[in-house]
């Protein structure tokens, strides 16, 4: 008789949602400091690095800010994306594709435009192309039920290929002797930073009104209802008469096109030029998914997880550098710390009913 | 009757080939309660090797709960199951497949991509590690040969008719042992000739000591293929006799209540609870209507019918007859495949929901919680799921939540919502509340025709009479009521006229002034004399 079951949760309180994600963010230090052991490494020290080198120095904070930025732009896509139950998991693509529509504007105009001109039109253009990118899965999907995980993910290599082939090809500088960059952008289409930090104050502006904004946008308007009601139950929105195709092709736009604005952020506020698929987004768009998810697809949680996740990759950095860990042993951390707030989620929508107690009737 | 096997006993005399590791199977006082409401409430039954059980009861009256209970799929509430007289713990499917208890249930438990070798094969313990799947086909062929059922190991299952798949699934309890074989509603899905032989194979079964059980509303099929018979009436056992000793009009009696056919009966009494409105004109004319089921083969055949303003028409019938496409056809959840319909005159074939609900068509689901609501939204939310567009909840971009939160609240302050507030999660009520949510969201205002699929199914008879209520209110504010039901006395006492609906069409649409449970029932059967010959015996 005595067994141990998962019951499934109904309700998920918010106190509970909060002991859960500290719980598995614990969980998930503890196991890394056991990696940390293993690898010969005091693991206290090692912590200790990773958050010092991450938040406890000047340096490692804005180095934090600015990873942070395209997390949160392009987390905050996701979880609009995600709440209407649209698995877009193309926002490295869509990045990509924001950064080079922008470069594709701030190369020929950038001389001729003032800045204040010049950086709206980057970020329309970064906009417009990640949102395109998205919209095209989206499309696939409404017209012909191709299924968008599949067709996003193809998508980010097709997107990824295409930047190689612009800048060792057609876009390659003519001043970057030999190197795999476009020319560097003019003056006024780079993006101001913080000081002497690289922090691109205009992308960070942008990243957080975007996340209050996707906020109103799903709690507070017609558009978000129906994305909550598409994703919540979407035979009860069909038969409530929303129209799914709009919502998907519309949802799918929002969200690429902040992955698009990640993209602008990249290459006019840190590289100013356009460059190697891998140097302009290091897996960024990936890393939002977990960001959307850790801030339980509510964008104004974003800015906190996406602020936590840069933390952890610029953490990472530092160590390697400080310590003589090697990079794998970086991914290793980052790995296990983002398992463990994904596994956290099993046990927000499970508890665990030990013996002796009686199960709900399953009405 | 308990005493007349050991455990594990031996061969009994009378079983040929194997060894009936289920003498008899005994239900002891079985009790299942769902949300305050006895699915079952002290059922005893038993069950011995070579016998068919035929359990007979109206929609809701707990013969599925108790098949489930007894596959373990449920735990009761309070009861005992005994196999061979010795009490035994079900607590699984696992539980019951052990001791020899197969199931088949209405909706097929099949994998469609697997061939039916892989389907046999899943869960299946003491497959061979080298060629598993050869052992697996070479095990359906022994069975299928010595049960003379037709199934081919290789086929996908996505080929496969609804019967060969019940064959299938027929199989696979057999392979995995059963010797007591629960078969839910197996005619549901059948043409005639593949229900004659189900029936030869159930009999080639219990010629051998296995015993099966299945669940039918169909009288004809109880007096053709059972041995005995259990009617089951609102969770409890309502008679059990030898199939030989039983007549139709017994069990239907049996099924309905003896008491309840005479309050039915009475029905033109009940014309005094509503306001009856003159002749409105017609508001739902239906012209050869033709709808296909999922699979695409015909649910709705050439159906022709009108609705008028202010009228109920019932629809009575065994569900499974077209009742759930004709509903998603008229409300633009799936497309005809034939025929036309107008509303208020209006055509309204081929639109889409937006357009219908815009000519004032509403639709209470059947499937109230795939289709009504949304569960992780709040009641405040789905009290305007589908007019969350009009002008006083929503300016065009932002919505206005006062509004919305002030609708929500009038609409659970009239309808007595039991839900903590507005703002709790729709998900989190009860059945019977959220029906009622549905309800006052689609009758709101001044509908042309409100389509209500099982408007009480599972609610308690509280809420349901609300429901009821509530439906003939808005007829006697001019509205078109189509009311699909299985339950007989809700058919009766709300409509103006009954339609009996079999295989896709109308078998008899009828005003209610002549009509009897008993010849209803007849003709939900499928037997046509009761036209003619049923009469008004009983009025």
């Amino acid at each position: 008789m005595p067994r141990m079951e998962f019951i499934p949760r109904h309700e998920v309180a918010k106190a509970t949602s909060v002991k859960v994600t500290l719980g598995s963010l614990a969980a998930g230090l503890v196991l890394a400091c056991l990696a940390f052991a293993f690898m010969g490494v005091n693991p206290a020290l090692a912590l200790w690095n990773i958050f010092a080198g991450s938040f406890f120095s000047a340096y490692g904070l804005g180095e934090t800010l600015t990873k942070a930025i395209p997390l949160i732009l392009a987390g905050v896509g996701l979880s609009v994306a995600f709440t209407g139950r649209l698995w877009n998991i193309g926002a490295e693509g869509q990045l990509l594709a924001g950064a080079a529509a922008a470069t594709a504007v701030a190369l020929p105009l950038g001389a001729a435009l003032p800045a204040f001109v010049m950086i709206p039109l980057g970020f329309l253009a970064g906009f417009a192309g990640g949102a395109a990118l998205a919209v095209l899965a989206a499309w696939l999907k409404t017209r012909f039920k191709v299924n968008e995980v599949i067709s996003t993910l193809m998508l980010n290599y097709i997107c990824a290929e295409l930047v190689q082939h612009l800048v060792y090809g057609p876009w390659k500088g003519r001043t970057q002797s030999g190197f795999p960059y476009t020319d560097n952008f003019s003056p006024a289409a780079v993006l101001p930073t913080i000081g002497t930090t690289r922090i691109h104050y205009p992308t960070l502006g942008l990243a957080l009104a975007a996340a209050v904004l996707a906020w109103v946008l799903l709690r507070k308007c017609r558009f978000g209802f129906e994305v909550r009601a598409m994703g919540g139950n979407p035979a009860a929105a069909s038969y409530a008469g929303m129209d799914a195709a709009r919502t998907t092709v519309l949802a799918m736009a929002v969200s690429g096109g902040l992955a698009g604005l990640a993209g602008v952020g990249e290459v006019a506020g840190i590289h100013q030029h356009l460059t190697t698929p891998w140097a302009v987004s290091s897996g960024y768009g990936y890393a939002a998914i977990i960001v959307a998810w850790v801030a339980a697809l509510n964008p104004l949680f974003v800015i906190p997880a996406g602020l936590f996740l840069g933390g952890v990759l610029v953490g990472g950095d530092a160590i390697q550098i400080s310590m003589g860990l090697p990079s794998s042993a970086i991914s290793l951390f980052n790995g296990i710390i983002l398992l463990s707030l994904v596994a956290g989620e099993f046990f927000l929508r499970h508890r665990l009913r030990g013996p002796g107690r009686q199960a709900p009737s399953p009405a | 009757m308990a005493q007349e096997s050991q455990p594990n006993s031996k061969p009994g005399a009378w079983s040929p080939s194997c060894a009936p590791r289920i003498g008899s199977l005994e239900l002891r006082g079985i009790s299942k309660e769902f949300g305050g409401v006895f699915a079952n409430e002290g059922i005893d039954l038993t069950v011995r090797s070579g016998e068919v059980l035929a359990l007979l009861g109206e929609n809701g009256a707990g013969k599925t709960t108790l098949m489930n209970v007894l596959y373990g799929l449920y735990a009761p509430d309070a009861g005992l199951i005994l196999v061979n007289g010795m009490p035994v713990a079900i607590r699984s499917p696992k539980d019951a497949i052990r001791l020899g208890i197969g199931m088949v249930h209405q909706h097929f438990m099949l994998i469609p991509r697997h061939s039916v070798a892989e389907n046999a094969a899943l869960g299946l313990e003491g497959t061979p590690f080298l060629r598993p799947a050869a052992w697996v086909s070479r095990r359906i062929e022994d069975f299928a040969s010595r049960y003379d059922i037709k199934v081919r190991p290789s086929a996908p299952v996505w080929r496969l008719s609804a019967g060969e798949q019940q064959r299938v699934e027929i199989v696979k309890a057999l392979i995995k042992g059963a010797e007591l074989l629960i078969l839910d509603e197996p005619t549901s899905v059948l043409t005639d000739s593949e229900a004659d032989e189900l029936f030869a194979v159930v009999r080639r079964m219990t010629a051998e000591g296995k015993s099966v059980i299945f669940i039918t509303h169909k009288l004809d099929e109880v007096l053709a293929a059972s041995t005995r018979v259990a009617v089951l009436r609102r969770g409890r056992v309502a008679g059990v006799m030898p199939t030989a000793e039983a007549s139709k009009e017994g069990l239907a009696r049996l099924m309905t209540g003896k008491e309840s056919i005479q309050a039915a009966s009475r029905t033109a009494g009940t014309e005094n609870e509503r306001t009856r409105l003159e002749d409105g004109g017609t508001a739902l004319q239906a012209v050869e209507l033709s709808v296909d089921d999922d699979l695409g083969l015909p649910a709705v055949r050439h159906l022709s019918f009108s609705v008028r303003r202010g009228e109920v028409l019932g629809v009575a019938g065994v569900s499974g007859n077209g009742q759930r496409e004709l509903a998603e056809a008229l409300t633009g959840l799936r497309p005809l495949a034939g025929g036309s319909f107008q509303v208020n005159g209006a055509p309204a074939s081929r639109r889409s929901c937006r357009d219908l609900r815009s000519l004032g068509v509403r639709h209470v689901p059947e499937e109230r919680n795939r289709l009504g609501i949304v569960a992780a939204m709040s009641v405040a939310e789905n009290a305007v799921l589908s007019s969350y567009g009009e002008e006083r909840f929503c300016d065009g971009i932002f919505l206005n939540g006062g509004s919305i939160r002030r609708h929500a609240e009038e609409i659970i302050e009239r309808y007595g919502i039991k839900t903590p507030s507005a703002d709790a999660r729709a998900g989190s009520m009860s059945g019977g509340n959220i029906q009622k949510l549905i309800l006052g969201r689609e009758t709101e205002g001044s509908p042309a025709l409100i389509v209500a699929s099982h408007p009480t199914y599972g609610l308690d008879v509280g809420a349901a009479e609300f429901v009821r209520s509530r439906l003939l209110a808005k007829a006697g504010e001019g509205s078109a009521v189509l009311l699909i039901s299985e339950d007989l006395e809700e058919v009766l006492r709300l409509s103006d006229r009954v339609a009996v609906m079999f295989e896709g069409g109308f078998l008899a649409v009828l005003e209610n002034k002549d009509l009897d449970r008993g010849r209803i029932m007849l003709l939900m059967a499928g037997s046509t004399d009761a036209l003619e010959a049923g009469g008004r015996s009983d009025a």
